[in-house]
C-alpha cells in the first residue's frame, strides 16, 4: 500500500454537527402555535482518516453514520464544527477543487444509477462533468478500463441499468466512482442490499482496488461482521455521537464503551459455539428528544447519576478514544 | 421423526409472463415435524419466499401452483378453495412477514386487530377475547400491555410493532408459523430481541415454525434443521449445525465461506494485533440465473467449481448423505 | 445501416410496443388519429376544393347537400354550406387550425407547467410555495372561464384592426395558460421524488450544478406521466379552442375551425340544412375520441401497477 510521507490525516472532522428542521410547515406552525422543531442527527462528532485505511462508522439506523457521509462529501453543509480535507476547511470558498479529490458509492444500487442513462455515460459522468479528458476517443477507452477493473466488459457500456443485477450495478457505481481518479471514497453501506455471495464479491473487489489505487475509504455499515473484515478502525455511532473509536482488532477483542459491547453481543453467532446471544433490553431513544446526560444511559446496565447528568466526553483508553463515564472512572471491567 | 406436520412435495411454482415462464419454485420438498424450526435459506431470487407463500395459498395470480403437493397434517391444502384456504390461514397456519407494518391495519387499534382475530377462530366472549389480546401482548415483551394496547400501529416502534405482528399470529394458536424475514427491517440489537422471543414462543407452545431469511446468522441461532433453497429448487436439507459446519453441496460451501466472520471474538485475550492481514471471502463466480433461464442439469452448475459432465446434463435429486440430504452428483454414487 | 435492425428490434420488443399490438382499440384510434392529423395537415393538397379561394367559389353551389341525398352533387361529398364551400374541404381546413391551435396549447402548457414544476420540485422554499397557491387559484376557476377571461382583456388591450391577425397566438396563450397546472403539479411530485434519490445525489457529488440535474437527471425520468398527460390535453384543448369559437370569441370566420363551422353551421340546423354543422361535429367527435383513446392506453401501459 503506497503510504504517504505526509502524516497529516486526509480527512478531519472538528466537532462536526448538523441539524435538520423537522418542523411542521409555516403555515401549520402559525395555526397550531407549535414551535420550530429540530432533530440533531450529529452531534459533536470529530474524527480523523488516515491516507491510505478504512475507517468504518458503525450503529443502528438513525445513528447518524449516513449524515457524517454526506457531510463529508458536501451533499448536506454542516451545521456547527469544521471538515478538513487535506488540511483544508471544505467551507473555505477555495474548497471546491478538493471536492473533485473525494467520491461516493451508495446502498441502493436500483436507486443510484440513471435509469435512462446508458452505463457509458453514467461512468463517464465525471470525466466529463471534471473536464478530464479532452477527446471522446479517450472517454470511451478510459471508461472500457474502468469497467474492465471492476469486473465487467467493455460492451456492458452500452447497456442500460435495468439490464444488470443488484451486485453488478454496484459495480458500475463504482467504477463511476473511481473514473474521477478520487483518493477518498465514502461507501454508504454499499453492501446492504446484496445477497451475501454477492457482497463477497463487492467486498473483495474494494479490498482489490484500494490496494492498487491506494484509495481511503470511509465505509458506513450497520454490520459488524462485515466491518470486521473491511476496517482498519471502527467508529461506533449511538444517536449521533461517536460513543468509541478504536483499531478494528483491538474494539472487537477488547470493546470498551457499553453500548460497543452490546453491539458486539448482539451479532448472530454463526459459529454456534453456544453462547446465548443477549438481548438488550430497552430500543433506541427518540432522537428529537435525546435523553440528557450520555444519551446511552436509559439502556445502560452501568449508569449511575453523573451519566444521566453530565455528558461523557472522548478520553483515550489505551489505543482507543471512548467517551463513557464508567470507562474513565474504571467502573467497567474488561 | 414423528409424522411430519406439513409435507411439501416436488412443489412447482410458475408465473408466466410475456418473456417467458418463470419457474420461481421448481421441484421442491420439505417437511416439518411439529414443534420444529425449519430454517429455509437463499438469496433474493432463490423460491424461498414463494415457496412459504404457496403454503399459505397466498401465491399472487397469474402465478400458480403447477404441480406437486402440499400437505398439513395430513390433509392437501394446495387445492382448497380461497374461503377455506382463509379459515386454515390464521387459525392453523400464522404468518408472519418482513415489513410490521403492511400486517396491520393502520386504522384499528392493537386490541381491535388482536381481539378480532381471536374471536373470528376461537369460541370465545368478547372479554375473555381482551383478556387474551392482553395476556399475548403481555407475552411477546410489550411492557404494560394494559397502557398500549388501545395504540394505533403507528404509535409502536419498529421492533414494538413486530411483536405485535407475532402476538397476532399466535392468537388462534396456530400449530404452524410461516416467518418471512421476521428480523431484515429492524436493527440488530432488536433483531436479537425478535429471534429469542420467537425461540421461546415456539417451544412454549410447541408451535411449528418455518423460518425464511437471507440472514444465516439468524438461521444459526433459531433453527433446528435448515434448507438452502437455490434458483427454486432444494440444495441441501439438514440438522443446522451440520450445513453451516460441514457443508457438502459447494453452493452450501461458497455461501458459508462469502458470509464475513468477527475476525476476533469478542473477548479473545491478546488477539488484537498489530499487522492485519486481510484473507479475501470466499467467493462465488457469476449471479444467480434468471428465473426464465434455468441451466440444463444442475442449476448451480456454470457457477459450480467442481462440475463435470453429468451436471451439465441430469438435474441431481436430494440423497442422503450422512445426516444432510444433498442434490448433487458429487454424492450420486455413495451408498445411501 | 448496421444499428437498424438492433434499434427495430428494441422497439418490437419494447413493453409499450407489446401492449400496443394487444390492444385493438388503441388500434384502431390510432389509425383515426393519424387519418385525422393527415388529413388536417395535408388539407391544402389533399382538399377536393380550396375553400378560401374566392374565385372558385360559386354562390349557385350553396346548400347543396350531401351527395347521396337526392339533389347531392357527387363533386360535393359531404354538401356545400351557405356561400357555395365545400363542407368536407371546410372541415379538412378547420381540422388543421383546430389540431395547430391545440398541439401548440398543448406545447405551450406543457413547456411551461414541466419548466416550473421541475424548478419548485427541485429549489422547494418559498418558489415553491409561491407558484403552488398561484396554481390552486388558478384550479379554482375552469379552464374555460380563464381562456375567456385571458381572450377578452387582449381583446381589450390590442387595437381593434390587429384582433384577426392575432387571433390564433391569443388563442393558443389562453388555452395555454389554462392548462400548466396540470403538468406542474404531476412534475413537482415525480421530482420530489427523484430528487432523493440517490442518482441525483451521486451527480451532486459528482459536482453537476442544479440546473444541469434538473435537465440531464430528472427530467427525462419524469417525462412518463407529462406524455400521458399531454395526449389527454390535445383533446381537451381542441375542445376549449372549439367552445371559444363556438361562443364565438375564438377564431373568426374568415379563418374557421372546427368550433367556427359549427357554430356558423348551427344557424342552418333547423332550416333543413344540418349537414352544415353536423358533419364539423362529427370530425370534432372522432378526433377527440380517438386522440383521448390513445391518451387512455398510453396511461395504462405506462402504469406498472396495472401491468
Amino acid at each position: 500500500m503506497p503510504i504517504d510521507r505526509d502524516n497529516r490525516p486526509l480527512v478531519r472532522l472538528i466537532a462536526v454537527g448538523r441539524d435538520f428542521d423537522v418542523s411542521r410547515p409555516w403555515l401549520n406552525r402559525v395555526l397550531e402555535g407549535a414551535p420550530r422543531q429540530l432533530l440533531r442527527a450529529v452531534d459533536g462528532v470529530s474524527l480523523e482518516v488516515q491516507r491510505g485505511e478504512t475507517l468504518a462508522l458503525v450503529g443502528e439506523s438513525g445513528c447518524g453514520k449516513s449524515t457524517v457521509a454526506r457531510l463529508i462529501v458536501g451533499l448536506y453543509p454542516a451545521s456547527q464544527g469544521r471538515i478538513e480535507f487535506d488540511g483544508v476547511d471544505l467551507a473555505s470558498p477555495g474548497a471546491f477543487a478538493l471536492r473533485r479529490r473525494m467520491q461516493m458509492i451508495f446502498q441502493d444500487p436500483y436507486a443510484s444509477l440513471n435509469p435512462r442513462w446508458r452505463v457509458r455515460d453514467i461512468v463517464a459522468e465525471p470525466i466529463r462533468v471534471l473536464k478530464l479528458m479532452a477527446s471522446e476517443r479517450e472517454v470511451a477507452a478510459r471508461v472500457a478500463e474502468l469497467l474492465q477493473q471492476v469486473g465487467l466488459v467493455a460492451d456492458d457500456g452500452e447497456k442500460y441499468p435495468h439490464e444488470f443485477s443488484g451486485g453488478q450495478r454496484q459495480r458500475i457505481s463504482i467504477a463511476r466512482a473511481l473514473s474521477g481518479n478520487p483518493e477518498f471514497l465514502v461507501c454508504d453501506e454499499p453492501t446492504s442490499a446484496l445477497d451475501v455471495s454477492v457482497q463477497a464479491q463487492i467486498l473483495n473487489l474494494m479490498t482489490d482496488l484500494q490496494q492498487r489505487l491506494g484509495l481511503t475509504y470511509l465505509f458506513i455499515s450497520h454490520n459488524l461482521a462485515v466491518v470486521s473484515h473491511i476496517a482498519d478502525r471502527v467508529g461506533v455511532m449511538y444517536l449521533g455521537r461517536l460513543v468509541e473509536t478504536a483499531a478494528a482488532d483491538d474494539l472487537f477483542a477488547r470493546p470498551r464503551h457499553p453500548y460497543t459491547r452490546m453491539l458486539l453481543d448482539a451479532i448472530p453467532d454463526l459459529e454456534m459455539t453456544g453462547k446465548p446471544r443477549t438481548p438488550v433490553a430497552g430500543e433506541v431513544p427518540n432522537p428529537l428528544d435525546p435523553p440528557a446526560g450520555c444519551a446511552f444511559h436509559p439502556r445502560c446496565p452501568h449508569a449511575n447519576e453523573r451519566c444521566r447528568s453530565e455528558r461523557p466526553q472522548a478520553i483515550a483508553s489505551g489505543s482507543a478514544l471512548v467517551a463513557c463515564h464508567a470507562v474513565t472512572e474504571g467502573r467497567l471491567q474488561d | 421423526m414423528s409424522a411430519p406436520l406439513l409435507e411439501v412435495r416436488d412443489l412447482r411454482v410458475e408465473f408466466p409472463t410475456r418473456r417467458g415462464t418463470l419457474v420461481a419454485v421448481d421441484g421442491a420438498s420439505l417437511a416439518i415435524a411439529p414443534g420444529e424450526v425449519l430454517g429455509v435459506v437463499g438469496e433474493s431470487g432463490a423460491g424461498k419466499s414463494i415457496t412459504g407463500m404457496a403454503i399459505i395459498g397466498l401465491i399472487e395470480p397469474p402465478g400458480r401452483i403447477a404441480a406437486g403437493e402440499i400437505r398439513f397434517e395430513g390433509e392437501r391444502i394446495d387445492r382448497l378453495p380461497y374461503e377455506q384456504m382463509r379459515r386454515i390461514r390464521g387459525r392453523r397456519i400464522g404468518a408472519i412477514f418482513q415489513d410490521p407494518l403492511t400486517s396491520l391495519n393502520p386504522l384499528f387499534t392493537v386490541g381491535e386487530q388482536l381481539t378480532e382475530t381471536i374471536l373470528a377462530h376461537l369460541e370465545v366472549t368478547p372479554a375473555a377475547a381482551r383478556a387474551r389480546a392482553l395476556a399475548l401482548l403481555a407475552e411477546v415483551g410489550i411492557p404494560a400491555p394494559e397502557g398500549r394496547i388501545d395504540h394505533y400501529p403507528h404509535q409502536f416502534s419498529g421492533g414494538m410493532r413486530q411483536r405485535v405482528v407475532i402476538a397476532l399470529a399466535l392468537a388462534a394458536e396456530p400449530r404452524l408459523i410461516i416467518a418471512d424475514e421476521p428480523t431484515t427491517a429492524l436493527d440488530v440489537s432488536i433483531q436479537a430481541q425478535i429471534i429469542a422471543l420467537l425461540k421461546r414462543l415456539a417451544r412454549d407452545h410447541g408451535t411449528a415454525v418455518m423460518l425464511i431469511t437471507h440472514d444465516m446468522g439468524v438461521i444459526a441461532e433459531t433453527a433446528d434443521r435448515v434448507a438452502v433453497m437455490y434458483a427454486g429448487r432444494i440444495a441441501e436439507v439438514g440438522p443446522v449445525r451440520e450445513v453451516i459446519h460441514a457443508p457438502r453441496h459447494p453452493y452450501t460451501t461458497g455461501l458459508m465461506g462469502s458470509i464475513p466472520k468477527v475476525a476476533a471474538p469478542h473477548g479473545a485475550p491478546g488477539a488484537a494485533s498489530a499487522g492485519r492481514k486481510r484473507v479475501p471471502l470466499a467467493q462465488i463466480e457469476g449471479a444467480m440465473p434468471r428465473l426464465n433461464a434455468i441451466p440444463q442439469g444442475c442449476a448451480f452448475n456454470p457457477r459450480c467449481p467442481r462440475r463435470f459432465d453429468r451436471c451439465l446434463t441430469e438435474r441431481p435429486e436430494l440423497v442422503a448423505v450422512g445426516t444432510n440430504h444433498v442434490a448433487c452428483w458429487l454424492y450420486a454414487d455413495r451408498p445411501r | 445501416m448496421a444499428v437498424a435492425p438492433g434499434w427495430w428490434r428494441r422497439a418490437w420488443d419494447h413493453d409499450l410496443a407489446w401492449s400496443f399490438r394487444r390492444s385493438p382499440v388503441t388500434i384502431v384510434a390510432t389509425l383515426l388519429t393519424l387519418a385525422c392529423f393527415g388529413g388536417a395537415a395535408f388539407a391544402p393538397w389533399l382538399a377536393p376544393h380550396n375553400p378560401f379561394d374566392l374565385a372558385t367559389l360559386n354562390l349557385g353551389d350553396a346548400f347543396a347537400p350531401p351527395a347521396w341525398i337526392e339533389g347531392g352533387q357527387p363533386r360535393f361529398v359531404l354538401g356545400t354550406d351557405d356561400q357555395g364551400r365545400d363542407v368536407l374541404s371546410t372541415i379538412m381546413h378547420g381540422a388543421r387550425i383546430s389540431l395547430g391551435v391545440g398541439l401548440a396549447a398543448v406545447a405551450f402548457s406543457a413547456l411551461l407547467g414541466v419548466s416550473l414544476g421541475l424548478l419548485c420540485g427541485y429549489v422547494g422554499g418559498r418558489l415553491d410555495a409561491f407558484v403552488m397557491r398561484v396554481a390552486d387559484i388558478q384550479l379554482s376557476f375552469p379552464a374555460i372561464l380563464i381562456a375567456l377571461l385571458v381572450d377578452g382583456v387582449a381583446r381589450v388591450a390590442l387595437p381593434r384592426e390587429t384582433h384577426d391577425s392575432i387571433a390564433i397566438p391569443v388563442l393558443i396563450f389562453s388555452i395555454g395558460i389554462s392548462g400548466w397546472v396540470q403538468y406542474a403539479r404531476t412534475v413537482r411530485g415525480s421530482t420530489l421524488v427523484e430528487k432523493n434519490r440517490e442518482y441525483v445525489q451521486a451527480a451532486r457529488v459528482i459536482g453537476r450544478g442544479p440546473v444541469a440535474i434538473m435537465v440531464h437527471h430528472v427530467l427525462p425520468n419524469v417525462m412518463g406521466p407529462v406524455l400521458v398527460i399531454g395526449t389527454i390535453h390535445i383533446g381537451t384543448a381542441i375542445i376549449t379552442e372549439a367552445t371559444l369559437s363556438f361562443l364565438g370569441v375564438g377564431l373568426p370566420p374568415t379563418q374557421p375551425s372546427l368550433g367556427t363551422l359549427i357554430r356558423v353551421g348551427n344557424d342552418f340546423l333547423f332550416s333543413g340544412e344540418w349537414w352544415i354543422t353536423v358533419f364539423p361535429g362529427l370530425a370534432l367527435i372522432v378526433l377527440v375520441l380517438s386522440v383521448n383513446l390513445l391518451g387512455d392506453w398510453l396511461r395504462d401501459a405506462l402504469n406498472p401497477k396495472l401491468r
